[in-house]
């Protein structure tokens, strides 16, 4: 075993080691390292919108409006809008009256601003990005000619993997169009779930407890997968032991 | 006057925002490219302003010496440190190699998260002995989903089906059996119709929500009071 001499490798493995003691049970070193991830992630964030938005969005095309790039202080030459951004500026400041309950209700024109635009962009975003792609994606062939072709080409005494793949196919596209089906049926409660409905609704269920089950064995998977990359770094980088 | 403007900015840029995915003339794609970007600035000051107000609690429970105050004094100055050192001493050259910043990332930030993450892997481990407990069709259905794609993903999945099917007594068809096929399918057919159903749903419920805040009858946002 020959441990690491690099300061930043042994903050690092530290830090692990604190917060993996919450599973013995809540304590002291838990709550240092949670405390300051909070903290440190909190001004990660500030630092990233700053750089990436206020100060290249903002500040810099306002020093360029107004800093005299444009012939002089206040000289702003046609076509450019730059000057505009003065705007959003200043609903960035009124934003932070939310901090003083006594004119905290100037902070909803800001926020009327933000939610109007995303309320606008994603009525229409989703309705093309999600309803109808994913309605257009789910629109599959049968593969019926494909299936009748392939029949045709080998004798029905040997089949071959061609026609087998064919049929697998074609039974894919037909459970997958009933899963749609009855999962979408499932969510619809406009009518009392009986009869034929009531039957649907319940294979919907079916395809959606499957479709969960699925989903929960891959998010385990994938925190397992970081778990072994934490132990990797504790053995390998930390105490490195090969 | 305090809940009306608000209601009338959000219905105007709303409405407008939506015609503009309809009329790409420059008359309408300039003022709405426009008002995008004001959003997106408006959301980096959200950002600012949320942090602020993580300084205020945490500064009025540590002058009030609140329960826990010493751990909030370490969230106060590890705030304060990474963002005087962004701000002030790396400056542009901000995640920059070699700067005090990329440092914080890599050995506080980028690990403790990856952690806390993988810490779930033991509390999602938990919580599946409650949940599989195998009443009914649909807890089997879901059981026997997961454990596939479990099992489907890591080598010992295929080893365990060589070890159970490999039987001269057993059909050749059978013998050749693998688990990662078996998870493949279950992922691209009966997940991907349920997911897909639930896309479906949700993107209905977006739009459903996003023409309810633009004509004023969801008003959550604008919170309490007057």
């Amino acid at each position: 075993m020959n441990p690491s001499h690099d300061f930043g490798v042994w903050v690092a493995a530290l830090l692990t080691l604190f917060v993996f003691s919450f599973l013995y049970k809540d304590n002291p070193l838990y709550k240092f390292a949670e405390h300051l991830f909070v903290g440190v992630s909190a001004g990660y964030y500030i630092v990233l919108n700053y750089w990436t938005v206020i100060d290249s969005n903002l500040i810099g095309p306002l020093r360029v409006a107004f800093g005299g790039a444009a012939g002089g202080p206040l000289h702003v030459q046609q076509g450019d809008y730059r000057a505009l951004l003065l705007i959003p500026g200043l609903l960035g400041l009124l934003l932070f009256t939310r901090l003083f309950p006594r004119i905290d209700w100037i902070s909803r024109w800001p926020l009327a601003v933000i939610i109007g635009v995303y309320a606008g962009l994603k009525t229409t975003g989703f309705a093309q990005g999600d309803l109808v792609a994913q309605v257009q994606a789910s629109l599959q062939s049968f593969g019926l000619v494909e299936l009748a072709h392939a029949f045709k080409a080998s004798e029905l005494a040997h089949t071959s993997s061609a026609t087998w793949q064919a049929i697998g196919h074609s039974c894919d596209v037909v459970l997958f169009t009933a899963g749609l089906l009855t999962s979408l049926l499932y969510f619809y409660y406009s009518r009392e779930h009986k009869g034929a409905l009531g039957v649907s609704s319940r294979l919907g269920i079916w395809f959606l407890m499957v479709s969960f089950g699925a989903a929960y064995g891959y998010t385990v998977m994938s925190r397992i997968s970081l778990l072994i990359g934490r132990f990797q770094f504790l053995i390998e980088d930390w105490l490195r032991i090969r | 006057m305090k809940r009306e403007i608000p209601l009338f900015l959000t219905a105007v840029i709303g409405l407008f925002m939506i015609v503009s995915f309809f009329v790409p003339h420059q008359w309408v794609s300039v003022p709405a490219d426009f008002l995008q970007q004001c959003a997106v600035i408006v959301v980096a000051f959200g950002y600012v302003l949320g942090g602020a107000n993580v300084l205020r609690v945490s500064l009025e429970g540590i002058s009030r010496r609140e329960r826990d105050w010493p751990y909030k004094l370490v969230l106060v100055l590890s705030l304060l440190f990474t963002v005087i050192v962004g701000l002030f001493v790396d400056k542009q050259r901000w995640q920059d190699p070699g700067t005090i910043s990329l440092w914080l990332y890599d050995n506080v930030y980028s690990s403790m998260q990856a952690t806390m993450f993988a810490l779930l892997a033991f509390y999602i481990a938990s919580a599946a002995f409650r949940a599989f407990r195998v009443r009914s069709t649909e807890a089997a259905l879901l059981a026997i989903a997961a454990l596939i794609v479990m099992l489907g993903r890591v080598p010992i999945g295929d080893a365990a089906m060589t070890a159970i099917f490999h039987h001269a007594w057993i059909p050749h068809a059978l013998r050749e059996l693998k688990m990662s096929p078996i998870e493949e399918w279950i992922m691209n057919v009966p997940q991907s119709a349920a997911k897909r159903a639930v896309l479906i749903g949700a993107a209905m419920g977006v739009m459903a929500t996003g023409l309810r805040v633009i004509l004023g009858i969801e008003r959550s946002y604008l919170g309490g009071g007057d």
